[in-house]
């Protein structure tokens, strides 16, 4: 047992290490080491032009995309020198926010089943962030029910016409491209009538709105189509064939390790230690301290089930299940962390302005934290893939399976 | 990285499992459960002829010289079969004080007879009610003989030496403990066993009076010691609770599966699914830990007095929250005597408390990472 690299992983670590710090934008270093909990801006620069200008020199020096092939705009790296370069990119990774689903999810899936020829046409841009890509699959009548959606794609000649609304798109507003599921039969079950295609975002009939959260931010979009066109050459794998499609996207959503996961402890620990209650340290009090090694252990355990999974990867071999735990032990403990810091800071805890504690900083937390454990699979279905795929529970059971889609009742009171 | 065991560890744990299931069945268990031995005899000679109670001994003293990932394995093992032996407080805290800070002559006297088999130990230190701390030590050492009561001491009754920790001076610090170790064959100690939560491992009191002991290491060094001790332990006693959490989650995951109610297996219904979910997420959490633990412990690093405080904490939790849930999953069935759920949590509760409980280790290690930041 030991946390060393192999000397290939050293030599990989030290030529990363190098030419991030000759080139990577300095001047943001401190503002984005300080940014925590998904919340990155930037005072004096427009936060996304930073991260093209990033992404686009990081792809000219074969340094975006490393797990991707060379011709697609990649590196052909392995998994282990991904894990390393985003350790060592460190700060800077904050700047790939805008990329994830591009890079993380459309990509993917356009490598799996887009045409050689779209292939070489659309993936460099995408790798380099020139272009950027979205994800169109939520619906409101499909969100953890995602095979519920009802936007409609209908073949007309040699293209699809598209009518129907997306909900909870990130990044739509500023997206070129995106990757759409549509329901193609509606009469036959609801998982069996689907098909994906790509589309431009710019195409006529698409209407962007961004939704105002409950947070008070925007960074969500509803999304609709009236008569969308969209070239039946941007279909994703075959007609009614679109749920296998979306796996595939789904799969990659759930790849991401090493680059660590946000619990707040950090935070709440400085933030403890700081904090004066009583004439002395609340990090002192009996109570405090009880509740911050709960959540030390599980920051911790994390960490090192991560570890766990780089070891495997190290080894090239696949990393185990257990990195399926991450996204649920963090997502409601920085709900409750907030709520802690809050609570130490007695009434003045309600303030959330430039006079609250840190600024603010935990009052933001508790304000996100229900998103996080609702985007990107809810800490409920995080449970159902945990009970089914790593403890073989039997999957629930589904009323609606083998109805077809336009039989399946839409309200649960008449 | 290689954050993992290596294939030889991960041999030596199925060699380890295989032994076990085959010695350490449940009526094995439940044989000392019901009081018919006070632990498993036959099983103990069995892992001294494994080499298991040596593992970490070294060959010179007539152990195996493996190493603690190797005890660490096997430890896991120990916990997931219930094991009904003395072999956290011979081989976690007799041995492991005993090569920390024995002289020659009482390692070349002790290890070689603790590898073996022939010899059971443990520490005694508590004196009743409370968590570790010097200043609850009150067995008195002066003129060179023992004096005092020590309570709870975990398999007291069958230890065939005992260290001790007792006050030698009275200064109010902590260089007034020393340690000792006596000889519970050559008189002055007095063992009663108590009835406790868990019977397939045994809690005594025992009595000193005018007890001759010899000391273990130097005067005044007993505190710094028995720190070491506890956290080399702790690190140890939290495989056996990962082991002990895995298999009640296996237990319950098995349950779910063959279990049917309103026509369909319970394991089906989202209450129980995300029951066992939860289990499998503070099992994997615990595990993570002690993986760190086992390396801070294995490589003697800096970092394990906070290493091992969290793989105590988590470790505590897990099995505590997984054998609580594996009754809760079995029903009514799992609140018999006949199945075996009740022994998980009888086991779970009794190692939540045997090195100091789950405040204690939250203080200590909220201590340890406050120091570590400081520096």
């Amino acid at each position: 047992m030991n946390f060393d690299d192999t000397p290939e992983e050293a030599a990989f670590r030290s030529q990363a290490r190098a030419w991030i710090a000759a080139n990577a934008p300095k001047e943001y270093e401190a503002e984005l080491r300080a940014s925590s909990l998904g919340r990155t801006a930037l005072k004096n620069a427009n936060l996304l032009e930073v991260a093209k200008a990033w992404q686009k020199k990081k792809a000219d020096a074969g340094w975006a995309c490393l797990h991707w092939p060379k011709e697609y705009g990649g590196r052909g790296a392995s998994p282990i020198e991904r894990v390393i370069w985003q350790q060592e990119e460190g700060p800077f990774s904050k700047l790939s926010a805008v990329f994830i689903i591009g890079h993380g999810m459309c990509g993917p899936t356009m490598m799996a089943y887009a045409s050689e020829e779209h292939k070489r046409h659309y993936l460099p841009p995408l790798a380099s962030g020139e272009k950027i890509w979205c994800q169109l699959f939520s619906e409101p009548a499909g969100g953890s029910d995602v095979a519920g959606l009802r936007t409609r794609a209908e073949k007309r000649g040699d293209a699809w016409v598209i009518n129907g609304q997306k909900i909870w798109t990130s990044g739509a507003h500023y997206s070129d491209y995106g990757i759409l599921l549509t329901r193609t039969d509606p009469d036959v079950p609801k998982h069996k009538g689907l098909t994906m295609f790509f589309l431009d975002m710019k195409s006529k009939g698409v209407e962007i709105r961004p939704i105002k959260q409950a947070s008070g931010h925007s960074d969500f979009n509803e999304v609709y189509f009236t008569d969308v066109v969209i070239p039946d050459s941007q279909r994703l794998g075959a007609v009614n064939d679109g749920w296998n499609v979306a796996l595939t996207t789904l799969m990659n959503e759930r790849m991401s390790i090493g680059a660590g996961v946000a619990t707040g402890f950090p935070e709440l620990f400085e933030f403890c230690s700081n904090l004066m209650l009583d004439d002395r340290p609340a990090i002192e009090d009996r109570n405090v301290r009880a509740k911050l090694a709960n959540w030390a252990v599980k920051a911790s355990g994390l960490k090192y089930t991560s570890f766990r999974a780089i070891s495997a990867l190290s080894k090239g071999e696949r990393p185990g299940p257990e990195n399926s735990i991450g996204k649920l032990v963090a997502a409601s403990m920085v709900q409750d962390v907030a709520t802690f810091a809050l609570d130490l800071q007695g009434a003045a805890g309600v303030l959330s302005g430039p006079e609250a504690e840190l600024a603010g900083k935990f009052q933001a937390m508790l304000l996100r934290a229900p998103g996080t454990r609702v985007e990107g699979g809810t800490d409920e279905i995080m449970r159902n893939i945990i009970a089914e795929r790593v403890l073989g529970l039997p999957g629930d059971i589904r009323v609606d399976k083998d109805l077809p889609f336009n039989q399946i009742p839409t309200r649960g009171r008449n | 990285m290689n954050f993992d065991f290596s294939d030889d560890q991960k041999q030596l744990r199925d060699q380890a499992r295989k032994f076990l299931a085959e010695k350490c069945s449940s009526k094995a268990v439940r044989a000392v459960l019901d009081g018919q031995s006070p632990y498993d005899r036959e099983l103990w000679r069995g892992l001294a002829e494994m080499g298991f109670l040596g593992v970490a001994i070294p060959e010179e003293f007539g152990g195996a010289g493996a190493g603690h990932l190797e005890l660490c394995v096997i430890a896991e093992e120990m916990g997931r079969a219930l094991a009904p032996v003395p072999f956290s407080s011979t081989v976690y805290l007799a041995a492991e004080a005993l090569m920390l800070a024995g002289s020659e002559a009482q390692k070349r006297k002790w290890l070689p007879r603790i590898a073996s088999g022939e010899a059971i130990g443990t520490l005694a230190l508590f004196e009743g009610t409370g968590n570790p701390s010097p200043k609850a030590v009150k067995l008195d050492a002066s003129n060179g003989v023992l004096n005092g009561v020590k309570k709870p001491v975990a398999d007291g009754a069958i230890a065939d030496f005992v260290i001790v920790a007792a006050r030698s001076a009275a200064t109010g610090r902590d260089s007034d403990i020393s340690l000792f170790i006596a000889d519970t064959k050559a008189g002055g100690v007095d063992a009663k066993a108590l009835t406790n939560l868990d019977p397939t491992r045994g809690q005594a009191e025992l009595v000193f009076a005018n007890c001759k002991a010899e000391p273990l290491g130097a005067p005044g060094e007993g505190w710094a010691i028995i720190a070491q001790v506890l956290d080399r332990a702790a690190v140890l006693v939290a495989f056996e609770q990962v082991g002990g959490a895995d298999r009640a989650l296996e237990m319950g995951r098995d349950y779910a599966l063959d279990r049917i109610a309103f026509g369909r297996p319970i394991g089906s219904f989202q209450a129980v699914k995300h029951m066992l979910a939860d289990m499998y997420v503070s099992a994997t959490l615990a595990r993570s830990n002690c993986y760190y633990g086992a390396w801070a412990l294995s490589t003697n690093a800096p970092e394990l007095p906070e290493a091992a405080a969290s793989a105590r904490i988590s470790a505590t939790q897990a099995f505590q929250h997984c054998a609580k849930n594996n009754i809760q999953v079995h029903g009514g069935m799992g609140f018999t005597w006949e199945f075996d759920c009740h022994m998980y949590y009888r086991r779970a509760n009794a190692l939540a408390l045997g090195l100091g409980s789950l405040s204690y280790w939250e203080d200590q290690l909220i201590d340890r990472m406050r120091k570590r930041n400081a520096a």
